[in-house]
Parts: C-alpha cells; sequence; structure tokens
C-alpha cells in the first residue's frame, strides 16, 4: 500500500517564485523568508517520496471562468508550466503519475467526491512555487512526479472548509488503498492571511494565522468548523486559500510530527507561512 | 432576474439576494456567480492577454479589442481608463484584473494603493510594516 510520509503547508504567492527566478533571495526584502525555508528544504531533500501530490488553485492561466470546478484532479503524463502573461517561469515541466491520479479519481469518485478530471492542464504559480518552496533548484526535473489537485478558491461559493477536510481525509485512504508500497508527499498551498482587492487591501492578521498554524496540527477538525465568512472576515477574502491545508491535512494521520514552521510578513500583499509535518509513526 | 442594485464602490458584492449566512464585510468585494457573471466577457478579455500577440493586438487598438470582447460601455470604459475598481465592480475578479496591470508594468501593491487610496508608496510602506488591520 502507498503511505503518506510527510505534508507541507506553504503560501504559493507568484512573488515567491519571481524572487527565486531573479537571484533576490538574499534581498532584505526576503532574505527572512528564505532563510525561514532552509529547515524544511534541508529536511525535504533527505525524504523524497515516490510522488507529491499538490492541492493548489488556478489563477487564471489554466481553467477560465467557463467551468468552475470546484474540485478537481489531473490525471496527465505531463503538464505544462503556464505562461501568465509574463513569459513562463524557468522551471521544469511537470511529470505527472496517471495510475496513481487514476486510482485516485476511482477511489474518491467511490467516495461520492466528484472531481472533475483533466486530462489537459498548464500549471501555474498556485502549483510551481510550492515545487520550488520545496525544491529551489530542479535542474531539469522535479524531484518525483507530481499530481494537481485543484480547488476552487476563487469564485464563491468555495467548498466549504469541512468538506475540504472531508476531501483530505478521503484522499488519505485513497492513497493508503493503491497497491503498490510507494511513498507520497502531499502539499496543501496557498494564504496565509491576505486580501487584494476593495478598501481593505493589505489586511493581514497575524493572530488567526498563528492560531491557524497551530491548530492545523493539533486540532484540524476544529478549522474545519469554520464558515467561508469567517475565514474570508478573519483572513481576508484570499485568505479563504486556507482550505487547501485541510485537504493536506486530512490526509494526514491524527497525530504528526512538526518538523519546521516560519511566518513572514509580506511576501506581496500576503502572509507566507510554511509547515511542514512527518506523519510517520514516531520512532521509539 | 435581477439586475444587481449599485453598490458603493469598494463594499462586498455578496449583498444581492443574500442566502443564510451572507453577509457584507465592509471593503471586501467577493467574487461570486453574479459577479462573474456580470464580468464574464471583460473577465476572458483579461484571460486572453497571457498571449504575446493578443497583448500586442491589445495595445495597438484598446477599444476595438474590447468591442471584439463585448465589454459593456462601462467596462469599456473601466479598462480604456483603467479604472481599477470600477473594474472589480462591473465584475472583475482581481486575479483576471491583475493581468491588464501587468500589462502596464503595475504590481499587485500598486493595485492595494488604489483600492486603498493611499496610493502605492504608502500601501508598501503599510505592508512592509507588518500589513493592514481592521478598525
Amino acid at each position: 500500500m502507498a503511505e503518506v510520509i510527510w505534508g507541507l503547508a506553504t503560501s504559493h504567492v507568484p512573488s515567491i517564485g519571481a524572487a527565486m527566478d531573479r537571484g533576490k533571495t538574499d534581498d532584505p526584502n526576503w532574505k527572512a523568508l528564505f532563510d525561514g525555508y532552509a529547515p524544511a528544504r534541508a529536511w525535504l531533500a533527505e525524504h523524497r517520496p515516490d510522488v507529491a501530490i499538490v492541492v493548489y488553485n488556478d489563477h487564471a492561466n489554466g481553467i477560465d471562468l467557463d467551468f468552475v470546478p470546484t474540485f478537481g484532479l489531473g490525471t496527465a503524463e505531463r503538464y505544462e508550466v503556464a505562461d501568465e502573461g509574463f513569459g513562463r517561469r524557468p522551471v521544469p515541466d511537470v511529470v505527472g503519475h496517471p495510475e496513481l491520479s487514476l486510482h485516485l479519481v476511482e477511489s474518491l469518485v467511490d467516495e461520492e467526491f466528484d472531481l472533475t478530471v483533466f486530462q489537459e492542464l498548464q500549471v501555474d504559480h498556485g502549483f510551481t512555487v510550492p515545487l520550488s518552496v520545496w525544491t529551489p533548484d530542479p535542474g531539469d526535473q522535479w524531484p518525483c512526479p507530481v499530481i494537481p489537485l485543484l480547488v476552487n478558491v476563487i469564485q464563491y461559493p468555495q467548498p466549504t472548509a469541512a468538506r475540504c477536510y472531508a476531501l483530505g481525509r478521503a484522499l488519505g485512504r485513497a492513497i493508503r488503498s493503491y497497491p503498490e508500497d510507494i511513498t507520497v508527499g502531499v502539499l496543501g498551498t496557498g494564504g496565509m492571511s491576505h486580501q487584494l482587492a476593495g478598501a481593505r487591501a493589505g489586511f493581514i492578521n497575524p493572530d488567526f494565522d498563528h492560531m491557524w498554524m497551530e491548530t492545523i496540527r493539533t486540532d484540524p477538525a476544529r478549522l474545519a468548523r469554520l464558515t467561508r465568512e469567517e475565514l474570508i472576515t478573519q483572513a481576508g477574502s484570499e485568505g479563504i486559500e486556507l482550505i487547501m491545508w485541510l485537504v493536506m491535512r486530512g490526509a494526514m494521520d491524527e497525530q504528526v510530527t512538526e518538523v519546521h514552521s516560519d511566518y513572514f510578513v509580506p511576501a506581496s500583499n500576503t502572509a507566507a507561512g510554511i509547515a511542514l509535518f512527518d506523519n510517520r509513526p514516531p520512532s521509539a | 432576474m435581477t439586475r444587481a442594485p449599485v453598490r458603493e464602490r469598494g463594499t462586498t458584492a455578496m449583498s444581492t439576494d443574500a442566502g443564510p449566512g451572507r453577509r457584507d464585510l465592509p471593503g471586501t468585494p467577493v467574487f461570486d456567480g453574479d459577479s462573474s457573471r456580470r464580468g464574464l466577457r471583460m473577465n476572458k478579455l483579461f484571460m486572453s492577454l497571457r498571449h504575446a500577440d493578443a497583448r500586442q493586438r491589445f495595445l495597438a487598438d484598446e477599444a476595438a479589442y474590447c468591442r471584439e470582447f463585448g465589454l459593456t460601455a462601462e467596462q469599456e470604459r473601466a479598462v480604456l481608463g483603467r479604472d481599477w475598481q470600477a473594474m472589480i465592480d462591473l465584475g472583475g475578479s482581481i486575479f483576471y484584473v491583475y493581468k491588464l496591470a501587468m500589462i502596464d508594468g503595475r504590481s499587485m501593491q500598486y493595485l492595494g494603493g488604489v483600492f486603498t487610496g493611499m496610493g502605492e508608496e504608502d500601501f508598501l510602506a503599510a505592508m512592509r510594516a507588518g500589513g493592514r488591520r481592521d478598525g
């Protein structure tokens, strides 16, 4: 059976990728963010999974508003990196894992999560920035095949936090029922608090973010009870992206061990958080 | 289907047909199904700007490009005049509107300065000081 060995929660702000692509990681406005990634990156480099699943949202690059799937899963062999309007990021295209994807689709649909299936999908910063947070210098390929799991967070009504957590729990069961003995890493992306438009633009809520960072480990079911309105009020209109962390967390065991976490303001207009959890039983 | 009422600028787009649990949050536009319906043609225009040849055609004759996509007169005025708040009010999604801002070489901090009325420099300073708070 397949096993989830770690979960990584991280913001996916495009400027984080841009800072890396333009060699600005030692710039005074960025250095603390990247220093905060270093312990997670070092641990992840020692714990390469066979496959990774990135829970993310598209931002008008791979899909538009003709179709707004609440949840979607990629089943392709390859995912091209999108040109978002300023040239594509200089990072490798993504190799998929169609066999695991198809198993996940079947298992999740059997559990009544009726996912949209993508056989062709360009991935944007929501997907590639978390991969860069994990692996800053991938060379010509990412460390392993990666599967995209899409969540609509940009058009109301977004799925509830509870539904995202339930999807994550079903995702965990689906992974564990895969017949091959492979290891899986799951990335939950987006957040933390931020708001891009309106008179409240620039809103950041460190108290809420710190509560979320702690509770995602200790009691995710409590976070899953937050309503959309509570999330938008507490975390800002785009901070609702945090529901994608609950998909990642749901796929993990009840007890997880925090490897590293860090918090940084601002990455562009956003509070950037990273939290890495080891899902393997603690060694005696 | 009734048309969405004109709203105070910068307030939420959630005020129409408010169902259970839905309420306005001041200064917080929420891109919902009604916004998406109103803004569809304009958002499609923004989406097209991912392609270099489309960006060139747009810049060569912005009004013609707007007509090609079937924008309303109000939306066309907002796009041509770079009225960022109006674009949001007329159904633009911030992630789509941002594609136009990128053509102009504008950052999300610039837009933040516009939406808040603070100006880019003060907005950026507020972010670097830890971000803005309610109240």
